[in-house]
């Protein structure tokens, strides 16, 4: 293959490994936001959550598999609380209140780790090696095949709970009318706590699997979290499809731009997006249109 | 079996319902008239629990309910078909059926799906498209069907015939008149007083979140108030 063709292979190949990253955080968005429309501003710190106790439980000891595992339970432990002890409390205050509890709640967990796990940067090590692979020029490392597989079977997962489970589609329901929900007898309590639950575990689940490749670090999530939410934005807040699609095109828009333009503006990029979208299509690609008919 | 005493809700500080009573006896059908905006639909949220009660209380079968979780009174036997249908507009017309049943547990949803699919064919063969994209007619035979899932005990029905062509009206009320018939418990809300207190073994009339009036359906209908008020004569 010709070295440019080459070249842009190998910045494919980055970008949608982040771009997975940024969908699988995105994706946490789209759940808490369907739930009850709000912008979950404490989703990066599930992401650091998730890097920051792996690295821990491995320093302690415990093998990698069991200190993952570990890690995602006291993510989801983390997002359990927060939905049980401020946003349920909270629940007649209107949205911009409970948006604003839970940027309070980043700002907790994100000092609460680097209180008790100091404020140090962290590598894991690889899931299996650092050895490159070879693709037509290109090279390939097995971290991001993990990311690549990991993302795809979460996503086929979630097609499969939200398409074919009685849960799945009870919160389905309860984002589409909650008051029809309620009607139905579905406990809109429930299915909250729920997406809180289940966003926590994408978030570490995005955060354990980027560890080995970035390091992480008690303000990791600050960056990814805004990255994700870029991403949401992109796709169309609160559509599943959107934030996959989403999440994919803003790591190849950023891992483009950073080879062929400057790695400076890296980071500048989601937030150009964000700005762009805002303007020019605020529904984001794959977003919520009205097909009710009344 | 429900009994409604001294209820007052409030929207804010606007007050929409204002000490009301009312009780639906066991296999009884009940029709609640009253203008647009007397509180009607105010009154059924409260008995489903979805809107708060500032005052009175709410007894389903001797047992206070005031406080109770939407959930739970669906569990006790309480359904409701919505003002406005109320559909999950991009699940499917089977979907929006299975989660009328969420409560219940067991194989025998499936047998509850035919019986339904029996009743009314056309869900049946629209069972895989989104319930949002259904006429209005089929809609709101879909409200009733779905709130039937939930094997209630007391069906609440608000306004199920409103903005149909008069063929679909006589098929609405035609299944609630079959409804009574299988002895369900129904409260009857309705803007077309005529037909609903045509059919109900008793009427109330609410006004401006006061019950001003009640009585058997029968009688009602030939009253001069309900006359002049609602029946346009
Ligand atoms: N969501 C709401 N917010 C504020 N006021 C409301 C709301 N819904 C109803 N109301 C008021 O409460 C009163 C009763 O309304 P409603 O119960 O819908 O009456 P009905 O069903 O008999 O037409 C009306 O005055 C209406 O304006
Ligand atoms: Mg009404």
């Amino acid at each position: 293959m010709p070295p440019v063709l080459v070249e842009l292979l190998q910045f494919l190949f980055s970008g949608l490994a982040s771009g997975a990253i940024y969908a699988l955080v995105a994706l946490g968005f789209a759940l808490i936001y369907n739930a009850s429309h709000i912008i979950n501003f404490a989703q990066g710190e599930f992401v650091m959550l998730g890097g920051m106790v792996t690295w821990v439980l491995l320093s302690q000891g415990i093998d990698l598999p069991l200190a993952i595992l570990g890690a995602v339970a006291v993510t989801m432990v983390a997002g359990l609380a927060l939905e049980k002890l401020a946003i349920e409390r909270a629940r007649d205050a209107n949205v911009v209140t409970l948006i604003i509890i839970t940027v309070g709640a980043g700002i907790f967990l994100r000092g609460l780790t680097s209180v008790t796990l100091g404020k140090d940067l962290h590598a894991l090590p690889a899931f299996s090696g650092n050895a490159p692979i070879d693709i037509a020029g290109a090279t390939l490392m097995p971290q991001s095949l993990w990311i690549l597989g990991v993302t795809a079977a979460i996503v086929v997962a979630l097609h499969v709970f939200f398409h074919y489970t009685v849960v799945g589609k009870a919160i389905l329901a309860a984002s589409h009318n909650p008051l029809a929900a309620r009607l139905v007898g579905i406990n809109v309590n429930v299915v909250l706590l729920l997406s809180f639950g289940l966003s926590a575990l994408l978030g570490a689940v995005a955060g354990i699997l980027i560890a080995p490749i970035t390091a992480t670090h008690f303000e990791v999530g600050i960056m990814l979290g805004l990255k994700g939410f870029a991403a949401a934005i992109l796709g169309g807040l609160g559509s599943g499809p959107g934030a996959i699609v989403g999440g994919l095109l803003l790591g190849v828009i950023e891992s483009l731009g950073a080879g062929y333009i400057s790695s400076d503006y890296k980071d500048a990029i989601a937030f150009v997006v964000i700005l762009g979208v805002l303007f020019l299509m605020p529904r984001g690609l794959f977003g919520k249109r009205g097909t009710e008919r009344v | 079996m429900l009994d409604i005493e001294g209820l007052t809700s409030h929207y804010g500080r606007i007050q929409a319902l204002d000490g009301v009573d009312l009780t639906v006896g066991e296999g009884e059908l009940v029709a609640l008239v009253g203008a647009n905006g007397a509180g009607k639909t105010t009154l059924l949220r409260c008995v489903s629990g979805v809107q708060p009660v500032t005052g009175g209380r709410v007894l389903f079968e001797g047992k206070d309910i005031t406080r109770a979780s939407p959930h739970t009174r669906v569990a006790l036997g309480i359904a409701q078909v919505p003002e406005g249908r109320q559909m999950f507009g991009p699940l499917s017309v089977e979907d929006n059926l299975r989660l009328g049943a969420v409560r219940r547990k067991g194989p025998k949803v499936a047998d509850d799906l035919e019986r339904m699919y029996e009743r009314f064919p056309i869900l049946k063969e629209k069972r895989r498209q989104p319930a949002g994209t259904l006429s209005g007619g089929q809609q709101q035979m879909l409200a009733i069907c779905r709130a039937l899932m939930s094997h209630p005990r007391l069906l609440l029905l608000d306004e199920p015939s409103m903005g149909l062509a008069p063929l679909l009206v006589r098929e609405i009320f035609d299944t609630v008149a079959r409804l009574k018939e299988q002895r369900t418990t129904l409260l009857l809300v309705e803007q077309n007083a005529h037909a609903a207190l045509g059919i109900a073994d008793r009427g109330y009339v609410l006004e401006t979140g006061r019950m001003v009036l009640t009585d058997t359906g029968p009688r009602l209908l030939s009253n001069d108030r309900v006359k002049e008020a609602y029946l346009g004569l």
